[in-house]
């Protein structure tokens, strides 16, 4: 209906309808550019993700590790931003498996992140929010997880034991 | 004071505030009489909204929303004199916040207050609920202790179970591949404004809404809502039966509000703000995170369903109670208003309300969280310091069984007492439990030697009731 688009809102006889649409029209697309060159920056910057490179950090010399013992190690987050303070470290459960070889356990329960516990006399892994239990290789033993715990790629280099920094596992 | 008087008329002549306000005081309103008190809760929650406002803007003015810095400056806050206090009225609001709140949303629902004209008041009040939710949430991890880091890594994992863009959800809430430096700000600039603007302009929108439709009566039985002539029903009801708002009924908002603030500031005195946990180091692994007590219902239930249906309930669970409050005026917009005449929200409030509380409690015990601090047990309960018996009760502990196991009050209340297991259980019966475990019970299938095995077997075997011989000390 002609009365009901805002260019002719409020016009039941305008002489002058031509002049009323053109400029109803100009300051709703001059609000909408205002609004959008303010907007889309904010939304960019916020909804854009820092992407963090993958780095290897070093979490110790070869020989602190005794072979078939899991312990914990923390290392630091890649790039992390200067105010991050303690929350820069991010921690890990790590195994010897022999001379060369290494097991980085991801500390998050695959249920919903809590931070896991190893026990060493139960040779187990428990969680202490929901109640799961995952084996000593990490498959899941009891409880609500359905997935058995992340790992993080290892290596040693040049008599160090490195972990590759990761993104927290979240599916 | 002619001066002032002089003063006065000259302001209200140029802002028009009395022409605006008075009308305001003045409105008629429908005789509550018996139902009187009860709507002073809308008042309440706005109230104790406004002492959120004052005592975080105290707050915001000491706090450092650093994810390395915040947990410091906090400990900071909690030393001053008043720090401390305005930290507990800040946390003692936040309570009264959802209990107002969800007394508020329960007495407009048995009033069905939600029926025409009000429908679209019941729709902001539902949004209002819901960012009050996220208000308690974002709140309580902006402590940035232990809890309130985990939290964040929780909410990032729940997030990831929504389908396809579960994996980003979950990253954006963490600001980044891991929890750092920009995470803590993300929330910071959600709960102290872009949460609180929303809120500001719904409650607007809400109070303009009350003024606008008037406060609704309280409902007679027989007497349903008939959109046609409701509207001429209503003023007539106000022009025969109605009272200055200000301050004939507006004086019971006060009184509870007063209440309600009291009540606020002593609790903030007495008891003193939440102890802040320790600092939100990720590498402190014997962390317990647990959520706040108004959540701790909805933390039982994601611990007591069942795996498969884990993300139909995270997902959708939310958006059914989303739906419902929508969907709830414009299905049952007309008809009876009574709660006389409609039984059944008498039974949709007891539920829920048993419901909360219920699994409420049943979050705060935990019992699926393994007893992981449990000693082990002492000599008089094992009976025995040396031989196979005493052998046993050590692999009891060091196995882990005794973290979901209890014997004479020691352990875990996950899997069954086995204070008198001798006597329950045969040891074959043990053996193959132990052996293939259960769904919640790992198995110890090539995690248990023999002789652990049969030292474990003996401790077992020797939990019997008195005085059938063997040593067994009953339950403290």
């Amino acid at each position: 209906m002609d009365e009901n688009t805002p260019s002719t809102m409020g016009c039941q006889n305008c002489a002058d309808k031509g002049r009323r649409k053109f400029l109803v029209r100009l300051s709703i697309a001059l609000s909408s550019i205002g609004a959008a060159l303010v907007a889309v920056p904010s939304f960019a910057f916020l909804l854009g993700l820092r992407k963090s490179p993958q780095i290897w950090r070093t979490v110790g010399n070869l020989d602190e590790f005794k072979i078939g013992s899991t312990v914990n190690v923390s290392f630091q987050d890649p790039s992390p931003l200067p105010w991050a303070g303690v929350t820069a470290q991010t921690a890990a459960w790590l195994r010897r498996v022999d001379d060369e070889q290494f097991i980085a356990f991801s500390m998050n329960c695959t249920h919903l992140g809590c931070p896991v516990r190893w026990l060493a006399t139960a040779d187990l892994f428990m969680c202490p929010c929901h109640g799961g239990v995952f084996y000593a290789d990490g498959q899941v033993a009891s409880g609500p997880p359905q997935r058995p715990l992340s790992q993080y790629p290892t290596r040693v280099y040049n008599g160090q034991v490195q972990i590759l920094a990761s993104p927290v596992p979240i599916t | 004071m002619r001066f002032l008087k002089r003063v006065w008329v000259w302001f209200d002549d140029v802002t028009g505030i009395s022409a605006m306000i008075m009308p305001l005081l003045d409105h008629p309103v429908p005789r509550a009489r018996k139902s009187a008190w009860f709507y002073v809760l809308g008042s309440a929650t706005l109230i104790v909204f406004l002492i959120q406002v004052v005592t975080g803007i105290a707050l915001a003015s000491s706090y450092v929303a650093s994810s390395g810095q915040a947990y410091s400056t906090l400990v900071f806050i909690t030393g001053t004199p008043f720090g401390r206090i305005i930290r507990g009225i800040h946390s003692f609001g936040a309570s009264a916040m959802v209990i107002l709140i969800g007394l508020h949303t329960i007495r407009v629902y048995l009033m069905a207050a939600y029926k025409y004209p009000r429908q679209v008041n019941w729709l902001t009040g539902a949004g209002l609920l819901l960012l009050t939710l996220a208000m308690l949430f974002t709140g309580q991890l902006l402590r940035w202790d232990q809890t309130g880091f985990w939290s964040v890594v929780i909410a990032a994992e729940q997030a990831g179970r929504v389908p396809v863009i579960g994996n980003w959800l979950g990253h954006f809430i963490l600001a980044g591949d891991t929890v750092g430096g920009a995470t803590l700000s993300r929330f910071f600039a959600a709960h102290v404004f872009f949460i609180p603007g929303l809120i500001f302009l719904l409650v607007g929108f809400h109070l303009y809404l009350v003024i606008h439709n008037g406060i609704s009566e309280p409902p007679e039985i027989g007497h349903p809502v008939d959109p046609k002539t409701y509207r001429h029903w209503y003023h007539a009801l106000l022009a025969r039966d109605g009272e200055p708002f200000w301050p004939y009924a507006a004086w019971r908002d006060v009184v509870f509000g007063f209440l309600v603030v009291v009540t606020i500031v002593a609790l903030a005195v007495v008891i003193g703000p939440p102890v802040l946990g320790r600092p939100p180091d990720p590498t402190i692994v014997e962390a317990t995170p647990r959520p706040e007590w108004y959540f701790l219902w909805y933390y039982a239930l994601l611990s007591v369903i069942p795996k498969w249906s884990e993300d139909l309930v995270m997902i959708w669970g939310p958006a059914l109670f989303g739906a419902v409050l929508v969907f709830l005026p414009l299905v049952a917009g007309k008809g009876q208003r009574s709660p006389l005449r409609r039984p059944w929200s008498f039974v949709i409030v007891a539920f829920a309300l048993f419901m909360i509380a219920y699994y409420g409690e049943v979050g705060r015990v935990a019992p699926w969280s393994p007893r992981m601090d449990a000693p082990p047990l002492p000599a008089q309960v094992v009976g025995m310091e040396s031989g196979p018996i005493a052998e046993g009760a050590r692999v009891f502990h060091d196995k882990g069984c005794e973290y979901c196991h209890k014997v004479s009050g020691y352990g875990g209340v996950r899997g069954p007492d086995l204070t008198y297991a001798g006597d329950n259980l045969t040891t074959a019966q043990m053996t193959t439990r132990i052996y293939s475990g259960g769904t919640n019970m790992p198995s110890y299938n090539g995690n248990i030697t023999s002789a652990q095995l049969s030292a474990l077997l003996a401790f077992l075997n020797s939990r019997h009731r008195q005085p059938t011989g063997a040593p067994s000390t009953p339950p403290q």
